[in-house]
């Protein structure tokens, strides 16, 4: 039984996404993953975390056939709800996205860090450096990556 | 004004050389600037993942931290049981609550102890750690070890905990909570530690908020969140307690906020003994279906999140693990800018990150590069502030 | 001065170096040096210098990153240094073996004297260790 706090939010993220939703699926009360084009994160993410009061968890990547999938967690603490934000790169070779990292600093750490293991460039990231492995690590070696030799 | 360069490595494992893991950038004084270097543990353990079995991860996963061993395995089976949709039977949430409550008071003390030998009281520290044993043979007693007790399994628990044990458990909170009233008076009602943590290393509301923060950190800075009642797991939404919630974000409010957090831990367990019901504590899962899964706990420092992506084989194909520290060590980038260095070491501890990330820290110019200092005289400095204080305060 | 000596007639000096462990091995090493399970009576002190060293302690699996820092350090030591390798990590590298960021083990880059095995050892284990090695040097 939905709470709500919950119904509520979820009616206001629909209503301040419309438009750039391509797919809305709730896997259970409290974990619902919503799928948006990846020019639209930097959007996104300010209506998330600046309008709605969402609190960033943490941003993961993914190698799939399909592209490099980047899922951006976040959580409305007051439901205890994780809305996870998908985009899906298809340019393996090229994978690139926006930034979140200029609207706040949580994001940051997460975007090296998922630029040294899959190979994605944050476009307007600070500084994309070696957060966890060596300088010296073969460029184009990125461990996470399914066809990494 | 002389520039000097201050190179404190730790206060107990002091770590020489290169590579460090802070980089204070000085002025005279304060601390102007922090680099903040990481990938001195990093073991690659999420691509590991991918390689081990369902059961098989959840033994890697409580080797990410040895003091919050039971917190990433809980995450993860949460992850696992939200991906596949599976119910946990009544008796092992109640288990798994106790684990990890008995986590968080070996945890708190641990860093009480490491927390009072950076300011100088060193009995403090020697009481704490001693007050830790007992908890250490009350997960020896259930699980077999003191450390990475491997209690968590996909659908409950590995092993019950019998009624005899119960006993000793309720012992060892009785005495538990003797021990905490003698910190809560040693340490709370202190005026030189209060003169000594108050105002230190602030992390205003505003920055815990953009900076993600979690656990203590975020409490103390008055940012109410707490994901044992935000988004229950275990038997908490079940269960009376508190979340203890300060509003000054010095690291006197991070202290308060750890102590206090120790008797509602206590108060947890005791309930959790009284209600726990007779019944099985394993679900008997046998297969994983293909699908994504997302499970988070209140870890000692903070919120552990883990995501699980599985094809429906018999092993993730990508497993992500957000440990608390990561957003809260990234913190200290405004924290710990402003304070002065004797005030540093307390500065970085208070986020109360893993054991060995505290001990790699140095200290350069801006823009000279003179070592002057090694890393116990950063601590004695942080020591000396300390007996300073005293004097001035009659004591 | 020679080891042996040092063993029969001073303080053994110990110094823990840490390369990417878990902390449990360190947690339970503290908890050992610490006068309340009172190994001074062995005759073993903590120092904060490699150069002082007598015995290094070695927890955890080496990475890129540390396995430099490791052999920096170990050059630093006078010999005679006895390394102890004190955990299940240091030992083998345990379930960390097929890691990307984990070139080798610890017996890979210093010479290892004594294996400690267990996630972690326990105190009495390590103590156990101190004291064999300590018999044998004699």
């Amino acid at each position: 039984m939905r709470s709500l706090k919950i119904m509520s939010i979820i009616e206001n993220v629909r209503e301040k996404l419309a438009g750039t939703i391509l797919d809305w699926y709730e896997h259970t009360a409290k974990r619902i993953y919503l799928k948006i084009n990846p020019k639209d994160i930097k959007y996104a993410a300010q209506v998330l975390f600046k309008d709605l009061g969402f609190r960033f968890i943490i941003a993961s990547g993914c190698d799939t056939p399909e592209g490099i999938e980047i899922l951006y967690h976040f959580s409305y603490d007051k439901s205890g709800l994780v809305l996870s934000v998908r985009v899906l790169l298809k340019d393996k070779k090229k994978p690139e996205i926006d930034s979140i990292a200029p609207l706040f600093k949580a994001a940051e750490w997460i975007e090296r860090e998922m630029w040294e293991l899959l190979g994605i460039n944050f476009v307007g990231h600070p500084n994309l450096e070696h957060l966890l492995l060596i300088d010296e690590w073969p460029k184009g070696n990125y461990p996470l990556r399914h066809d990494r030799k | 004004m002389s520039k000097k360069v201050i190179i404190p490595i730790g206060p107990y494992h002091p770590l020489q050389e290169e590579p460090e893991f802070f980089r204070l950038y000085v002025e005279g004084e304060k601390v102007v600037d922090i680099d903040i270097v990481l990938g001195y543990v990093h073991r690659g353990i999420e691509e590991l993942s991918e390689h081990k079995h369902y059961d098989q991860v959840a033994f890697l996963v409580e080797r990410i931290c040895g003091i919050c061993s039971n917190s990433h395995p809980f995450a993860y089976v949460n992850a696992v049981e939200n991906l596949g949709k599976i119910e946990v039977p009544e008796r092992a949430l109640y288990i798994r609550t106790i684990i990890a409550e008995l986590e968080r008071l070996h945890s708190h003390l641990l860093w009480l102890g490491l927390a009072g030998h950076f300011i100088g009281y060193n009995t403090v520290w020697m009481w704490s750690w001693r007050y830790r044993e007992p908890v250490l043979d009350c997960f020896e007693m259930i699980s077999g070890n003191r450390q990475h007790y491997a209690m968590m399994k996909i659908g409950g628990v590995r092993r019950d905990i019998e009624s005899d044990q119960v006993t000793f458990l309720k012992k060892t909170l009785d005495e538990l909570v003797k021990a905490v009233d003698m910190f809560k008076g040693a340490v709370m009602d202190d005026p030189v530690i209060q003169a000594r943590l108050k105002g230190v290393g602030v992390l205003t509301y505003q920055q815990a908020i953009d900076w993600a923060v979690v656990g203590p950190t975020a409490r103390a800075s008055g940012v109410d969140i707490d994901v044992r009642r935000d988004d229950p797991y275990g038997v908490y939404d079940r269960i009376d307690w508190n979340v203890i919630i300060e509003k000054n974000g010095d690291i006197f409010a991070k202290t308060v906020v750890r102590i206090l957090e120790m008797y509602e831990s206590i108060s947890i367990i005791r309930q959790c003994l009284d209600k726990m019901p007779k019944g099985e504590i394993d679900a008997n899962v046998k297969d994983i279906p293909p699908g994504e899964g997302i499970g988070r706990i209140e870890a000692p420092r903070g919120e552990c999140f883990h995501y699980v992506k599985s094809d429906g084989t018999n092993r993730p194909i990508r497993h992500k693990i957000r440990a608390p520290s990561y957003m809260n060590v990234a913190s200290n980038k405004v924290a710990a800018v402003g304070q002065t260095i004797s005030d540093t070491t307390i500065t970085l501890a208070a986020v109360d990150p893993c054991y060995c990330c505290t001990e790699r820290v140095t200290v350069l110019d801006k823009k000279t590069d003179e070592k002057i200092m090694n890393g116990l005289d950063l601590v004695r400095l942080s020591q000396e502030k300390t007996e300073r204080l005293k004097k001035a305060m009659g004591k | 001065m020679s080891i042996k000596t040092k063993v029969l007639t001073k303080s053994l000096w110990v110094f823990h170096a840490a390369t990417s462990p878990c902390n449990n091995c360190d947690i339970e090493i503290i908890d050992v040096l610490t006068p309340r399970h009172d190994v001074e009576r062995f005759g073993m002190v903590l120092v904060g210098s490699v150069r002082h060293a007598d015995v290094l302690l070695v927890t955890g699996v080496p990475n890129y990153k540390t396995k430099e820092r490791l052999k920096k350090l170990y050059s630093q030591v006078s010999q005679p240094c006895l390394v102890i390798a004190i955990g299940n990590c240091a030992c083998g590298r345990m379930m960390f073996k097929e890691s990307y960021n984990s070139p080798c083990a610890v017996d890979d880059i210093v010479p290892v004297s004594a294996y400690v095995p267990g996630c972690p050892p326990k105190p009495e284990a390590m103590i156990a260790a101190v004291v064999k090695l300590i018999d044998k040097l004699k």
